[in-house]
This record gives structure tokens, C-alpha cells and sequence, in this order.
């Protein structure tokens, strides 16, 4: 099992979504972040006076997804999240150690 | 030009702007005047207009610029020194200010309102009265504001306890003698033939002056440049402003003193002035290169209102408009350049819009109020004289309102201390000066 971070610009989620539904991922957990890569920030300006803010308004997906699926998913987010412009964000895979349904008790990928 | 004219001030030509000396005393004599109604309920009106300037508006207009853990300390102080205002001008602010007798810069006579009851009435500029409570009430939500308007230039700082002792020492040795010299028969401003229809010096001069003299006392926010500040509401700043604008016709409506000709005048003044101040920030903001914002929006609607304040009534309507983008555009360059190059912290920016667009407004009165432009005046006093004469008023206010600031802040200072710790300031004085929090 693979759990994937995405960092994604927030009006493309509805997108992403959709088209990780499409190749059967079956949950996401979604928060709104701030943080900063290469893009930096953007300038707010109140009365003429400046304020740089570092830190940039993006939205964060968690998917666990079986080994099987791990690829498709981060490759289906880097097609739809891209803009071909600086900030589109990052992906992250990581092993997943094990997953358990609490309703159920079931663990593994039957538990995703 | 709220003008309470007294037995002995000399009768000027009758006009709109220069009414016949009415004599309260002897008006009362000859036909025991009584109050026009429709005259009492619109100053009624407008006295509760300019309540609403105060709280809410003010209130969430100043309050919506501070940072989040300083929001109800901006409105509480902005409160609390409109009402502790209100104790002292019946104590001894109306006596001060408009006494029955007096000089140049001061009056007295009735301490504690006395003689003044529910059937004593105050002259207008006409034959009518109004009832003098209702005047008295009208003056005194003037005094209440321009106290609470200094509070823009010190906010996140400045201990409450400070502002309910520097209130009353300033009221009485600053806004009472500038009242009475600009606004009360035989006041030294007001004999020279200064033209303030409804406070640009008084209220507005004065309280930007007073603002950043008392800003200088204090010093800096701590991180104040470098730290970011922004805005926690902007949008209970739009909520203020909107409030402060219709407000705003009573303070300058009513400062007609009756339901007139020339307080529709200063009606459609106080739209239409406003309305070109606000475009006109938010032009100014695309010309240098940024985007329109809301914050340009309010704070070209305050210019446009300070600047047409002493002009309200003595300017035609596309006087008004020429004035309210004159406003602006200084103000601008007074919030967004000078500020940041002189490195003051006027937190809110009571000098460089109030104090800023007082004067512009002061001094262009001189010019909008000639009849070439549409204005009500009758070109007895010429153009020159009479900018000359605004200039003094001017002159005369910022002196007056700086040096009496510097010795209110000083004796605050002296005897209690005008900032919180630098802990307090750090923790934000909602929290630490009233142990509540704005947002929870």
C-alpha cells in the first residue's frame, strides 16, 4: 500500500477529484494549507504600504491507494493538477505500514 | 458653521452663510420663541446621526484595521471616550465652548447647564430656535467624536486608562477654546470671518493634529515597520465607513442648525463629494500600478467626507466634487509616500486622512465657496482675503491642537503612563487591558 500527499492549486481539486474517482479511488481526505515552494509569495498592498506574504494558499490531498493502483493516481494528479506555471505543487509517495477499517476491523487493501 | 450667535456679535450681511445676528435672549423676549418643530426633529435627527458615526461606525471602521487581538480595544476606547466626552461637555464642555459670556478663546456661564431647562432655546442663523438641549446634545456628539477620532493614530498601544484621563484634560484645554474660537460669536476665528461649516478645523484638523503629536509620544508599535499588519476585517472597515457616511449628513446637514435650504445643500454636498473621493483613491491605486482595493474605497469615501466638512454648505455641489478629488489625491500621497518616508506610526491613519483632508478642506473652502464656482458666497470677501483667512484658522488650529496635545500627553505620561508593556502589547490589549478576546 502507498500513501500519496499531493499539494495542488485549490481550483483544480474538483478536477483531481473526478478524475481519481474515474480510475476507482474510492477516499481522499482534503485540507485547505498554506506553504511556499519555489513560487514563493504574493503582495498584499493596504494604504500603499506592502506586506509580502510568504506563504500561499494551497489544498492538500491524502490518498491511500493498493500498489497496484500507486502509480495511476500520482501520474492521473500530475496530468489534471498541471498548469504548466510556476506553483502547481508537489506529489508524495510513501509506504503505507497498514490501514484498518474501524467499522469493520478489516485491515490491508480490503480495508481501503 | 455652527454658529451660536451672541448679544453684541456684529450682524453680517443676511445669507445663507452669513446670517443676521439673531439674539437667543431677545428672539425669546419678543415673540417667546418656540422651537419649530420640523426644525427640532431633523437636528434631533442629526444628533443621533452623529451618534451612529461613533458607535458603531467608528468604532468597526477603526476596529476592522487593527489586528485581530486589538479589535475590541480599538472599539472600547473609541466608546469609552465618546461617553466620558459626553459627562464632561455637560459638566463644563457647553460653558466652555458656548457660555453666555466670554473672550476671544473661551466662555463660561453655565457650568452644569445651569439655568438651561427643557423650555430654554439656542439661536440658528435665521429668527427660528431650536431647543437648546437638542443643541447642546447636537455639540455634543462633536466633541465625543473628534476625542474618539485621535484613538486612529495611537491604536494598539495606547492604555485605556491613559485615554480616560487624556480625554478630559484635552477636551478641556484643546477642543473647547478651538469650538469656541471657530464657531462661537466673538470666538477669535469666528470674528475673522472663517469659514467651518460643520468642523473641518474643529473636528477634523484638530483631531489629526492631535492624533500624531500624541502618536509621537507614544512611539512605534513594537515591529512596527517591518513587522506585516494588516487588516483583520476589511470588511467591518466597509461596515464602519458605510455607517460614517450616512452619519455623516447629520454632521454636516445639521450643522444648518435647521431643516433649510442650506442643509440640503450640504446634503447633496456630502454625497457627491464623498462619492468622488472614493473613485478617485481607487484611480489613483490603478495609476500606481496596484489593483482598486476596498481599503482604497473607504479611505477615499473619508476624504472626500473631511474635505467637504467645512464646505458642506458653502459649496456648490460641483465645488464639492472638485474638492473631494483634491482630498483624496492628497491623502494618498499623505497615507501611501509621506507616512512611510517621515516613519511616524499613525496606525489608522488619523493625520493622513482626517488631519491631511481637514486642511485641504479648510483651505479649499476659501475657493469653492466663491459664486464663479457655484458657491453660496456673495464675493464680498474676495478670493485672496478669504483664503487668507481660512489659512489662519488653519495655521491657528494645527498650533493650537499640537502644543495643547503635547502638554495633555505629557501630564497623562507623568502621572500614569501613556503604554501597556511590552507583553501586553505582544499579547494584544483585548486580552490584556480588558481580559476578553473579540473572536472566539
Amino acid at each position: 500500500m502507498k500513501f500519496i500527499v499531493a499539494i495542488i492549486k485549490p481550483f483544480k481539486l474538483d478536477e483531481v477529484r473526478e478524475a481519481l474517482s474515474a480510475i476507482g479511488v474510492a477516499g481522499m481526505t482534503v485540507s485547505e494549507v498554506k506553504g511556499f515552494g519555489r513560487q514563493k509569495g504574493q503582495t498584499e498592498i493596504y494604504r500603499g504600504a506592502e506586506y509580502s506574504t510568504n506563504m500561499l494558499p494551497k489544498v492538500k490531498l491524502e490518498i491511500a491507494a493498493a500498489d497496484s493502483l500507486a502509480a495511476q493516481v500520482v501520474e492521473t494528479i500530475q496530468q489534471t493538477a498541471s498548469t504548466e506555471s510556476i506553483g502547481d505543487g508537489k506529489i508524495f509517495v510513501l509506504d503505507l505500514a497498514s490501514t484498518t477499517r474501524i467499522r469493520t476491523g478489516e485491515t490491508g487493501d480490503a480495508a481501503l | 458653521m455652527i454658529r451660536k450667535v451672541f448679544a453684541g456679535a456684529a450682524a453680517l450681511a443676511s445669507t445663507v452663510a452669513f446670517p443676521a445676528a439673531a439674539f437667543a435672549q431677545e428672539a425669546a423676549e419678543a415673540a417667546a420663541a418656540v422651537p419649530n418643530p420640523g426644525n427640532n426633529a431633523w437636528m434631533m435627527t442629526a444628533t443621533v446621526l452623529v451618534m451612529l458615526m461613533i458607535l458603531p461606525g467608528l468604532a468597526l471602521f477603526y476596529g476592522g484595521l487593527t489586528r485581530s487581538k486589538n479589535m475590541l480595544s480599538t472599539m472600547t476606547q473609541v466608546g469609552g471616550a465618546a461617553a466620558l466626552a459626553m459627562l464632561v461637555w455637560v459638566m463644563w464642555g457647553y460653558s466652555t465652548a458656548f457660555g453666555p459670556e466670554g473672550n476671544a478663546i473661551f466662555s463660561w456661564g453655565v457650568p452644569f447647564l445651569a439655568g438651561i431647562d427643557a423650555s430654554s432655546t439656542a439661536a440658528t442663523f435665521t429668527d427660528e430656535v431650536i431647543s437648546e438641549y437638542v443643541f447642546i446634545s447636537f455639540q455634543m456628539t462633536f466633541a465625543a467624536i473628534t476625542a474618539a477620532l485621535i484613538l486612529g493614530a495611537t491604536a494598539e498601544r495606547l492604555k485605556f486608562n491613559a485615554v480616560m484621563l487624556f480625554v478630559p484634560i484635552w477636551l478641556t484645554i484643546v477642543y473647547f477654546p478651538i469650538a469656541h474660537m471657530v464657531w462661537a460669536g466673538g470666538g477669535f476665528l469666528f470674528e475673522k470671518g472663517a469659514l467651518d461649516f460643520a468642523g473641518g478645523t474643529v473636528v477634523h484638523i484638530n483631531a489629526g493634529v492631535s492624533g500624531l503629536v500624541l502618536a509621537f509620544l507614544l512611539g512605534k508599535r513594537r515591529g512596527y515597520p517591518a513587522e506585516p499588519m494588516p487588516p483583520h476585517s476589511m470588511t467591518l472597515t466597509m461596515v464602519g465607513t458605510g455607517l460614517l457616511w450616512v452619519g455623516w449628513f447629520g454632521f454636516n446637514a445639521g450643522s444648518a442648525l435647521e431643516a433649510d435650504a442650506s442643509a440640503g445643500l450640504a446634503m447633496i454636498n456630502t454625497f457627491v463629494a464623498t462619492a468622488a473621493g472614493a473613485l478617485t483613491w481607487m484611480v489613483i491605486e490603478r495609476m500606481a500600478g496596484h489593483k482598486g482595493s476596498a481599503l482604497g474605497f473607504c479611505s477615499g469615501v473619508i476624504a472626500g467626507l473631511v474635505a467637504v466638512t467645512p464646505a458642506a454648505g458653502n459649496s456648490g455641489p460641483f465645488g464639492a466634487i472638485l474638492l473631494g478629488i483634491l482630498s483624496s489625491m492628497v491623502c494618498y500621497f499623505a497615507v501611501a509616500k509621506a507616512k512611510a518616508k517621515f516613519g511616524y506610526d499613525d496606525s489608522l491613519d488619523a493625520f493622513g486622512i482626517h488631519g491631511v483632508g481637514g486642511i485641504v478642506g479648510a483651505i479649499g473652502t476659501a475657493v469653492v465657496y466663491q459664486p464663479f464656482l457655484g458657491g453660496p458666497g456673495d464675493g464680498s470677501t474676495a478670493l485672496g482675503a478669504q483664503l487668507w483667512i481660512q489659512t489662519e484658522g488653519v495655521l491657528v488650529t494645527i498650533a493650537w491642537a499640537a502644543i495643547g496635545t503635547l502638554v495633555a500627553g505629557f501630564i497623562v505620561k507623568a502621572l500614569i503612563g501613556l503604554r501597556v508593556d511590552a507583553e501586553a502589547e505582544s499579547d494584544g490589549l483585548d486580552i490584556s487591558e480588558h481580559g476578553e478576546r473579540a473572536y472566539n
